[in-house]
């Protein structure tokens, strides 16, 4: 077996992989790195959506030595400097996920959206976002929290951002708009 | 973690209190499902007490470090239900903590003697555990205060607990729970039943909304789903199972596979004919999942399937499409004389029949289970280690037992967060694949089930059909109800999920009702799907009511509230019975929320409905539109819910949001079929799910009675379906009587 060197997160891995072996497999059982999920194996779910040159991928249905020497970025490389994506930070203030599983393939999908599209519609929040299922239905929260991330990012929040995060309270007045407490 | 046993694991949490070995315990008394230990500490130490190395336990759930972070543990498996936040909240709560001091741990162990029952299922959980997690965190915090009082040489009487500090109330004089930790863990374990808490207007966390408290870990990718378990020396698995359930295997080219790239052994493995453990199979191990994955396409099986399942979903059509009795065989129960109210002339009759099909639980973290079973040498005993997504530890802990001959000091178990379950992580099977895999290789070895093994493989939401019909008289009232279902007989009794329940409205409580069952034996494996029965009862009766409302002339709210009768307890002495008062409540309030009565544009309707189940009651309003090319749009659904007093504002949210967008995705497109005991559907490409541009906007109002907090995982979905199909009727005037609606020519 050739090796194949990846680019993953700034980082160079010359890998022995199958020729055929899914960048999945590659990232997830050779390199350790399991942010990436797997959910049908056909394209389908968007589980284990990664970047390739900052384009969102389903790396279950692309082999890794289609992708040698290009740059790939993973969920684990999505912060940087020690500090959470913006993105990140809304999923945990406003506490997005369920179960979590589809949530770093929902992040890389909405942050490749925010890189082409600062401030995106629902409209094409629907178009970038409609490959990655939600078995838990949390698409009410994913739709809210890209807008938060979006509103925030043209306001300079990469600069303002504070760099601890310990299971904050989620966003309290969003859940109170629409949850009455008491009635 | 690898080739840690129980008592290394027992040990480390030990070591949490200072390295004290030497612990006394206390029985909680009163609790249902008693005999958890409250306090799993010392007995009250000489003067010095320990050093405060580290941090110090207050009981078996909770301890402090010197920095002040509290550590709560989490005993009961997390699937996306938020009970590992819940339930924390509840004893920060008591106990006076802030609940920015405090991080969640799960528990390393299953151990139903500290930690008490230790499964999920139900909607039950946190009901279950209500009043053990108030009274955990109401000792710790009576330690404190008994602390405080020492320390500041003040009166019990005159100290509070809050935001992890003790308080004195008539000065400024106060101490952390930190500064108190040493001293508060040598004060005596309060008697369980001297415990007092607090008051609803008292509560500061519970009724808030929180972020799970992994909501970092998810992010980030870090979260510790079973499927990411990596341990030295681990090889990957698949297990290959007859296409129709229950086949046997004969043969297969095991020598063939062997030398396919990444492939270190295979097997044929006998199993025991009990899908929920082993059934026969090829068992592969290599080097990468997707080296397993190629490697069983390879291979060639001779199966034997005299045994196996030859269901046909084209059958079991045709079977109730044709039946010609209005009454089954069996009849489940009977109030009034149905048959002279049927016959009166005076009466309408109104007959229906309705359809629902087989449906998957597609979770997105497939099944998988990773195993180190390590053979005893020398004398030590066998040793079984699992990281096992489950929501029944204590079930596989029975399963070792029975099957393996394994005591509970021989199996260490990680509980793992489970990516989705719905009620499919309560069997076995994966993990005794695992197992079986790990004995014969000797290592560790991680089963990862592909996509289609977990289509094929479910225990799936049973299909079926439903005849009924009602009287109603000159006045429009219903004077007779009738049910007959047409389901799945399993092991010679009513599957689970098949058909209805007794206790359902109106059959519990309509004073005319015979409800009965034909029931058909079929192999297909059937298991809990979220909200088992009612997923699909409340399908055929809450649009069946809407039906007679129609048929009447009558308005729908009035209709169901005129059927409710006068508010009352469906089951005296019951508080997780039906109360006709609150279902009431909830109807009127979601009727009022989404302005049930306005005029609606041309092609647009409001669908009302209402259901009863896990002690929740729950009504919705669905606001849709259909376009001339049948294309179906949820604008809105309103929900009013009752289930008692919020535990995490933004999780039980979460479950309504999440609950009615999975029954719709369910309704819209899902249906699993069968031929020859083959399931037809194999991925996602062929069992549609809903995505996010079809997502409807949710409101949700809680209706936060006195009544014992429950679970929301379930009850917020059987409304969600005969809400729809009602809406779509006034939007329409056509009558949805079968799911899914894309077999109607729905688009969405
Ligand atoms: S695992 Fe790649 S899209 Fe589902
Ligand atoms: S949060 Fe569970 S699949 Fe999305």
């Amino acid at each position: 077996m050739p090796g194949v060197t990846l680019d993953v997160n700034g980082k160079k891995h010359t890998v022995d992989v199958p020729q055929d072996m899914p960048l999945l497999w590659a990232l997830r059982d050779v390199m350790g790195l399991t942010g990436t999920k797997f959910g049908c194996g056909i394209g389908q779910c968007g589980a284990c959506t990664v970047h390739v040159n900052g384009q969102p991928m389903r790396s279950c249905v692309i082999p890794a030595s289609a992708v040698a020497g290009q740059k790939i970025t993973t969920i684990e490389g999505l912060a940087s400097n020690g500090e959470l994506h913006p993105l990140q930070q809304v999923w945990i203030e406003q506490d997005v996920a369920q179960c979590g599983y589809c949530q770093t393939g929902q992040i890389m999908s909405a942050a490749a959206l925010l890189n082409r599209n600062a401030t995106p519609s629902d409209a094409d929040i629907d178009a970038a976002m409609s490959g990655n299922y939600c078995r838990c239905g949390t698409y009410i929260r994913i739709r809210e929290a890209i807008h938060t991330a979006a509103q925030r990012t043209g306001a300079g929040f990469y600069n303002a951002a504070p760099a601890a995060h310990k299971a904050p309270a989620a966003d309290e007045a969003a859940a109170a708009e629409q949850a009455e407490h008491q009635v | 973690m690898s080739g840690v046993n129980l008592e290394d694991v027992l040990q480390a949490l030990r070591q949490q209190s200072g390295g004290i070995s030497r612990r006394g315990f206390l029985k909680l008394t009163g609790v249902a499902g008693g005999g958890l230990l409250l306090a799993a500490r010392m007995p009250a130490l000489a003067e010095e007490g320990p050093s405060l190395v580290g941090s110090v336990e207050l009981n078996a759930f909770v301890s402090i470090a010197e920095d002040g972070t509290i550590t709560i543990y989490s005993a009961t498996p997390e699937m996306g239900q938020g009970i590992k936040t819940s339930l924390p909240m509840i004893v920060a709560e008591e106990m006076g903590a802030s609940w920015d001091d405090v991080r969640v741990l799960q528990t390393e162990e299953v151990n139903t003697e500290i930690y008490g029952e230790q499964w999920t299922g139900g909607s039950y959980t946190l009901n279950r555990e209500w009043n053990i997690m108030r009274r955990l965190g109401a000792s710790a915090r009576e330690m404190f205060l008994a602390a405080g009082a020492i320390a500041m040489e003040l009166p019990r009487s005159e100290l509070k607990a809050e935001d992890s500090r003790v308080y004195h109330i008539h000065s400024d004089a106060s101490r952390s729970f930190a500064e108190l930790a040493a001293l508060a863990y040598r004060q005596p374990v309060p008697d369980p039943d001297t415990l007092v808490f607090k008051g609803r207007q008292e509560y500061r966390i519970i009724g808030t909304a929180k972020s799970q408290v992994d909501s970092n870990q998810i992010v980030t990718g870090t979260a510790d789903f079973g499927i990411d378990t990596r341990v030295d020396g681990m090889l990957y698995g698949v297990y290959e199972k007859c296409p129709a359930v229950y086949g046997r295997v004969v043969s297969a080219n095991i020598d063939e596979v062997k030398r396919e790239p990444g492939i270190v052994d295979a097997w044929i493995i006998k199993g025991n004919d009990n899908p929920r453990e082993l059934l026969d199979g090829v068992g592969i191990v290599g080097t990468s999942t997707w080296a397993v994955f190629q490697a069983r396409n390879k291979l060639v099986i001779e199966w034997d399937e005299s045994s196996a399942s030859k269901d046909s979903w084209t059958d079991f059509k045709q079977f109730a499409e044709s039946l010609e009795a209005r009454v089954g065989s069996e009849v489940l129960v009977s109030r009034g004389d149905v048959d002279a109210v049927l016959k009166d002339d005076r009466h309408r009759i109104v007959e229906s029949f309705y359809e629902f099909p087989y449906v998957s639980h597609l979770c997105l973290e497939p099944m998988n289970c990773t195993a180190h079973f390590k053979p005893g040498v020398n004398g030590a005993k066998d040793h079984l280690e699992v990281w096992l997504p489950t929501q029944m530890g204590p079930r596989f802990q029975a399963m070792a037992k029975d099957r393996y001959g394994l005591e509970a000091d021989q199996v260490t178990i990680h509980i793992k967060r489970m990516g989705g379950s719905f009620g499919r992580r309560t069997s076995n099977e994966y993990a005794c694949e695992a197992i079986e895999l790990s004995m014969r290789a000797g290592r560790p070895v991680k089963v990862t089930w592909s996509r289609e093994d977990n289509m094929k493989y479910d225990f799936f939401r049973a299909g079926g059909f439903q005849q009924i019909r009602a009287a109603l008289d000159e006045s429009g009232k219903v004077a007779g109800w009738e049910e007959h279902a047409i389901g799945v007989e399993q092991d010679g009794k009513q599957a689970i999920g098949s058909g209805f329940r007794t206790g359902a409205f109106p059959l519990a409580s309509f004073p005319v009702v015979r409800g009965s069952h034909t029931l058909v034996p079929k192999k297909t494996l059937l298991g809990p799907w979220r909200a088992p029965w009612s997923n699909t009862h409340a399908f055929v009766t809450q649009g069946f009511i809407h039906e007679l409302a129609v048929a009447a002339g009558r308005d729908h709210l009035e209709l169901l509230l005129e059927m409710l009768g006068e508010p009352r307890w469906l089951e005296e002495g019951n508080i997780r019975a039906m109360n006709t008062g609150r279902a009431a409540d909830v109807i009127r309030l979601a009727a009022e929320k989404a302005g049930w009565g306005r005029e609606m544009p041309p092609g647009s309707g409001l669908g009302l409905s209402f259901y009863f189940c896990h002690a929740a009651h729950v009504a919705e309003v669905a606001e849709v539109s259909v376009d001339t090319n049948r294309k179906l749009t949820l604008h809105r659904v309103t929900a009013a819910v009752d289930v008692g007093p919020i535990v995490n504002m933004s999780g039980a949210l979460s479950q309504v949001q999440g609950a009615i967008i999975d029954g719709y995705s369910t309704m819209v497109g899902q249906k699993i079929t069968m031929e020859n005991g083959r399931i037809q559907q194999t991925n996602m490409d062929q069992y549609p799910v809903l995505r996010i541009p079809a997502a409807p906007a949710v409101d949700v109002h809680f209706i936060q009675s006195d009544n014992e907090p429950t679970g929301l995982g379930e009850p917020a979905l059987p409304p969600l379906a005969p809400a729809v199909a009602n809406a779509i009727y006034a939007a329409t005037g056509e009558r949805v009587r079968k799911m899914p609606l894309s077999e109607l020519g729905f688009t969405v």
